[in-house]
């Protein structure tokens, strides 16, 4: 089957040439469901190459291996508070008093074939997952992708990263070891801290006071069935509304904003999209594989009065954690109501963070006044206001992600723990800032270099 | 560049040559299965099965496949200004909804009923916080033993070390965990009304941080500071266990103590407040 042959095929077979199996199949479906039409023009549509368009589908994908391997694991997983003795390959542990989740995660790991290979790759599949949608979220956001006529695939994608932090962090909190508790046990105090209804909350998630035994199972089925469950809705609707808008482009050649500039789905771009979905599972499996993740038996079971130093989460919740590290320790009882010191660090500012975040179109529109439709993208020097912006914000996450290790970057540093944290109090105020200046300051001097070349597209 | 049947392409000669190597990585992973598995060995070979398979079907689409690069047009993506109108007619007319105001309201009335009842269901998930956030299992009388069960002496615990304990006949339990530390008594300075409670230098604190709630672990002797590792919260043992850096927001409980005279520790009541982190009517 050679090139020539493929691209001419529905030509040459479609008049009265001998007709073969994959046309009978073909009018066969078509006459019981019409759905030809839209086949044709599905696999006829057009895509605009540039490598950063891949990056969603780099997302897409880690989630295609996270359901492959968390199938996998299902079937040995059991989401279970109740305490068993150990008495597996692990000499360290035998004897000790686990819970059956543990002991299962502790069989998926020495007992069951290719089970850490899998155990090992859907971890890594997790990280990577949440890393690419963030990449992609950059990309999207400092081309200006999100503009009109995108907004509403802009507060999907939203929905579906925030699912992606609940799925992680669940799957996280599964295996009930050391490290999972007591990521679990600082959840709970967050959820608590809310004036007014957090007990309510806190009982209503957990079950009641911290722990709970009810907990496993039901973090079990927050993290197999209900958020899987949404986000393959969410990513339906993310590509729907993706294909009914046609993808945007960057200006240049022939692309304009009337028009898309790319191939055809089918086949070039179905066949890379292809090898690319097998490639990032080459790549996660040689890492699951290679790399050891989550070791739980080195943490050792959850017990509620033992913690491990340093307590580190998964990179993703790293900036909360940062967050609840550089809060001030501001406690006040204001008429009778406290206030816990968590409620600002744990609560406000994500909300406010994630809230502005997920209407971030719609304050651009409102400032710029621009509520025009666009499928041309811009490059990011061509906003500096919102290139100052994204880029601030990011320095801020990094500067909390940083501070979410500032135990472990401490003893690296040789310093205090407690100058580094003092420092890094001053920095998440005076880094975004500084960042942002910089990147305005670049994107204004990129811009104005352009302007100097004549441009033919206005 | 495109490979007829006699003269095959070297690119065509790689692809299958990438193919083949997915097809022997397989039949190896399927070896290593037999033999007992290895977690290296399987994700190499898995990786290797894969990644040809990849890069062969990529080179494919790159290489051997005919892909011009079109120009599509875009077309307007509303409708047009009477399906609109249209579909609004046919959601709100046809079906009387702006004609019989009377119904629709009481149709709401009727959902607003029912989502109401059946949102009932949903406080089974958690009983109503009551007073257990308030108290612990510790009581007066109960003596402290440690997570084995068995009561602490005043003998086995050096000065500036410390001890995880719990009432007797609760041992592990979560909310009750408390750190007994034993410093010279000279150094205490605790509140004049809390002096009593912390019997020839031993003191106990509660272990649950009173920022998150994980479980205080860190004791700097030199320094006298309980540390908690989550956060860093810093407690001066010396002072009631105030907080003395980092983000806690209140010291961590102190449980009334007196020494018996074999030794072992008995609790003289509960803590005097929650034990853990904040929540809005703890105060009350």
């Amino acid at each position: 089957m050679t090139a020539p042959e493929m691209a001419d095929r529905p030509r040459v077979r479609g008049g009265d040439a001998a007709e073969t199996e994959l046309d009978r199949l073909v009018a066969w479906l078509d006459e019981r469901t019409g759905l030809a039409g839209v086949a044709r023009s599905a696999l006829r549509k057009v895509f605009p190459d540039h490598w950063s368009f891949l990056l969603g589908e780099v997302a897409l994908f880690c989630y295609v291996v996270l359901v492959a391997t968390g199938v996998f694991l299902t079937f040995f997983f059991a989401a279970d508070s109740r305490p068993v003795t150990y008495d597996g390959p692990y000499p360290p542990l035998q004897g000790a008093q686990v819970s059956a989740a543990f002991d299962s995660v502790m069989r998926i790991s020495f007992e069951v074939r290719a089970g850490l290979l899998m155990r090992q790759i859907h971890h890594w599949a997790a990280v990577v997952f949440v890393a690419a949608i963030v990449v992609h979220v950059s990309r999207i956001f400092f081309t200006g992708a999100f503009r009109r006529p995108r907004e509403v695939n802009w507060l999907v994608g939203f929905t579906l990263l925030i699912l992606a932090l609940l799925a992680g962090f669940t799957g996280y909190s599964l295996p009930d070891d050391l490290l999972s508790g007591t990521g679990l046990r600082i959840a709970y105090s967050v959820a608590e801290s809310i004036p007014f209804i957090g007990p309510w909350l806190a009982y209503l998630i957990f079950g009641g006071e911290f722990p709970t035994v009810e907990l496993l199972g039901r973090l079990y089925v927050f993290h197999i069935m209900l958020i899987p469950a949404l986000m393959i809705g969410g990513i339906s609707v993310h590509l729907l509304i993706l294909y009914l808008q046609k993808h945007t482009q960057f200006a240049g050649g022939r692309a304009r904003e009337s028009n898309v500039v790319g191939r055809h789905f089918w086949p070039g771009q179905a066949f890379r999209s292809t090898g690319l979905l097998i490639l990032t599972a080459a790549i996660l499996a040689l890492v699951g594989g290679l790399v050891q993740i989550n070791p739980v038996w080195v943490y050792g079971p959850f017990v509620p009065y033992a913690v491990s130093s340093p307590a580190q989460p998964d990179w993703y919740i790293g900036w909360l954690e940062g967050l609840l590290r550089l809060g001030p320790n501001w406690q006040p009882t204001i008429l009778g109501v406290t206030i816990p010191t968590v409620f600002l660090p744990g609560i406000v500012i994500p909300t406010l963070l994630f809230g502005g975040f997920a209407i971030w179109p719609f304050i651009e529109a409102r400032i710029s006044g621009d509520h025009r439709e666009h499928h041309l993208l811009q490059w990011p020097w061509q906003a500096p206001v919102r290139l100052a912006i994204g880029s601030g914000i990011l320095t801020l996450f990094v500067v909390l992600t940083i501070a979410g290790g500032n135990d472990v970057l401490a003893v690296f540093l040789h310093v205090e723990v407690e100058d580094l944290t003092s420092t890094l109090r001053i920095l998440a105020f005076v880094a975004p800032v500084v960042v942002g200046l910089i990147a305005y300051r670049l994107g204004v001097e990129r811009r104005r270099r352009d302007a100097v070349v004549p441009e033919t597209d206005a | 560049m495109s490979g007829s049947a006699p003269g095959r392409s070297r690119v065509e000669w790689v692809v299958a040559a990438l193919f083949g190597v997915t097809a022997l990585a397989g039949l190896g992973l399927l070896v290593v299965y037999v033999l007992g598995g290895q977690t290296q060995v399987e994700g190499v070979l898995l990786a290797i099965a894969l990644g040809s398979l990849g890069i062969g079907i990529v080179m494919w689409a790159q290489d051997l496949m005919i892909t011009p690069v079109v120009v599509e047009e875009r077309h307007p993506l509303e409708a047009g200004p009477e399906v609109p109108a249209d579909l609004e007619e046919a959601l709100a007319e046809e079906s009387g909804f702006t004609r019989r105001r009377f119904l629709v309201g009481m149709l709401a009335t009727a959902l607003a009923g029912l989502a109401a009842a059946l949102a009932i269901p949903v406080l089974s998930l958690g009983p109503a916080p009551g007073r257990e956030l308030f108290t612990t299992a510790w009581r007066p009388g109960k003596r402290l033993v440690g997570a084995d069960g068995v009561p602490v002496r005043a003998g086995d615990i050096p000065v500036d070390s410390l001890v995880t304990v719990f009432p007797e006949g609760d041992p592990g339990s979560a909310d009750s965990q408390t750190l007994l530390i034993r410093v010279p008594p000279d150094q205490l300075r605790l509140d004049p009304t809390r002096a009593a409670w912390a019997p020839d230098g031993y003191v106990a604190y509660s272990k649950i941080c009173t920022h998150a709630g994980c479980p205080v672990g860190l004791y700097r002797a030199s320094e006298r500071k309980l540390i908690c590792p989550c956060h860093q919260s810093t407690f001066d043992v010396l002072t009631g266990a105030t907080p003395v850096f980092g983000p806690a927001g209140r010291p961590l409980p102190q449980l009334p103590i007196h020494l018996q005279p074999d030794g072992t520790f008995v609790a003289d009541g509960d803590f005097p407040e929650p034990v853990g982190p904040a929540f809005w009517n703890e105060r009350s």
